[in-house]
């Protein structure tokens, strides 16, 4: 327990995983380095509250910025690994430093795919993924301003819903026939859809994104694929996030879309674990491997570390689960939908409290798809958990209650 | 400032001084208590900051209103008992100078 670990990334993983090494009882020396000038926090509410001005950089912290001195944790900010010897188990940092380490925990997170069209480098065409970002972006969200968001997956529809209860004017173009496509069953990509449609988001479909026009090096609007244009006054590029695993390649690590891991978080080096967004990692549920980008993806992943290192026994495997707010909608999901072939619906799309259970065809739970269903995503997660099976027609019936299901 | 006392499954005690208009929850976590992992941050999606409030604070604390999400959430938990609650919903005052809670077993 006298071993120097170093952490390489300061995001809610990275950062988690200090403070969980320290309750676990980790004496050794942690030194736990972030590229941003901040130290860690939630990132969640960079698309909702801290645009809508609710939030501050305190309230988003993960801990107080004294706890880490307090905590003998070596926070270094503004800088980044940019390089492993996994021979002489050092790590080279940006700011030209060499640190040792004999444990090694890669929580380098994702960035935003950058949009590739003409006019992308633009002024006034944002992403989102820091504080910094999420400071630019609430700039240009103000009553009447146009804002078209290109791309409609999680991160779009709640920067659209928070942008609509600022009064600005928001388009959502997207390239699938749905939103949500890649991560939602069509029934709730629908939901959404009309959801925003109803507070007056304009959302296409089916379309590419052809060009950023501009006026003075400044974005002012959206050319489509088939040659109309979204005039606006900023750009959000919201189409997905690809792994920071470049140091590991480099390092000869097995990577594939993400660091490949095991359910301890271990990589193929014995002395390097990796955790959050930058990996790819085993679902014993599912039997495969996935990369989730999720904050509770992010804390089982820093539990399994920080046991292992401290010699705990390891944490029950988890269902993946998930959360959005939008508007006065809570999503939760639970599960992933890899084999199902049917859908329940329990209770009322339209009075927008529903849930949706998937099925494989031997009618076990694979995901549940829960809108301000508590009881549905909270009775889901178990039912998942335990593999049960249930039929369609007992699910859909709301006078069975949640507990009964999930008993 | 008021103080909780946090215990710990194992009885560990963890007397905290908690800002008022801070949360169970966040005083727990700012000063990095074991037990209370709060994954979903404080927005009562997560059912992970799970705690007993004592018996002796349990009818000034009062337990959340049925059918509210908290009540909901909480039903679903590991080993709830009447007791329960989750920390992210309780606010700090000096009213609560002395509140005693135990922690679960778990909270996944």
């Amino acid at each position: 327990m006298d071993q120097t670990i170093l952490i390489a990334g300061a995001g809610h993983a990275g950062g988690s995983a200090a403070a969980m090494l320290r309750q676990l009882g980790w004496r050794g020396p942690i030194t736990l380095i972030g590229q941003e000038p901040v130290p860690p926090y939630q990132r969640p509410p960079l698309s909702k509250a801290w645009l809508t001005g609710e939030e501050s950089a305190d309230s988003v912290a993960l801990r107080p910025f004294a706890f880490y001195a307090a905590s003998q944790i070596d926070l270094r900010l503004g800088t980044r690994v940019t390089g492993i010897d996994r021979v002489a188990r050092t790590a080279a940092l940006s700011d030209g430093e060499v640190l040792a380490y004999d444990i090694l925990i890669l929580a380098l997170g994702a960035r935003p795919r950058r949009l590739a069209v003409p006019g992308a480098e633009l002024a006034g065409v944002l992403e989102l993924r820091s504080i910094a970002d999420a400071d630019r972006l609430k700039a240009s969200i103000r009553p009447r301003a146009r804002i078209a968001i290109v791309g409609g997956g999680y991160l779009g529809l709640e920067v659209a819903a928070s942008a609509r209860a600022l009064d600005a004017h928001v388009a959502i173009i997207e390239r699938e026939d749905r939103v949500l496509a890649r991560v939602a069953s069509p029934l709730l990509s629908d939901f959404f859809q009309s959801r925003h449609r109803a507070r007056g988001v304009r959302i296409e479909t089916g379309v590419e994104t052809a060009a950023i026009e501009g006026c003075g090096g400044h974005a002012s609007g959206v050319r489509l694929g088939d040659g109309r244009l979204i005039a606006c006054d900023s750009v959000l590029a919201a189409i997905g996030a690809v792994p920071d695993d470049e140091i590991a390649r480099a390092a000869g690590l097995s990577c594939e879309n993400g660091i490949i891991v095991d359910l301890a978080a271990r990589t193929d080096d014995p002395a390097i674990f990796a955790i959050g967004d930058c990996t790819r990692r085993p679902v014993p549920l599912y039997a495969r491997m996935v990369r989730l980008e999720s904050v509770p993806n992010a804390l089982e992943q820093a539990r399994q570390a920080a046991g292992l290192i401290c010699g705990k026994p390891p944490p029950a495997p988890e269902v993946p689960w998930f959360w959005s707010d939008q508007y006065d909608l809570r999503l939760q999901i639970a599960g992933l939908p890899s084999d199902a072939t049917e859908v329940a619906v329990r209770g009322d799309i339209a009075a927008g409290s529903f849930a949706l259970f998937h099925l494989t065809a031997d009618g076990t739970v694979q995901a549940v798809e829960a809108v301000n269903a508590a009881a549905e995503f909270m009775g889901g997660r178990r039912i998942i958990l335990r593999r049960k099976q249930l039929a369609r027609a007992r699910i859909e019936n709301v006078s069975v209650s949640m507990h009964e299901l999930a008993a | 400032m008021p103080t909780i006392t946090y215990i710990e499954f194992d009885g560990k005690r963890h007397p905290i001084e908690v800002p008022a208009g801070k949360s169970v929850m966040q005083g727990a976590v700012d000063n990095n208590v074991p037990g209370i992992d709060a994954d979903c941050g404080g927005e009562c999606a997560c059912a992970t900051c799970h705690v007993y409030i004592d018996a002796a604070w349990l009818d000034r604390i009062g337990l959340p209103p049925a059918g509210s999400q908290e009540a909901t959430m909480l039903s679903f938990a590991a080993v709830t008992r009447p007791d329960s609650r989750l920390s992210c919903q309780i606010k700090v005052s000096d009213a609560l100078d002395g509140l005693i809670v135990r922690m679960p077993e778990g909270q996944h």
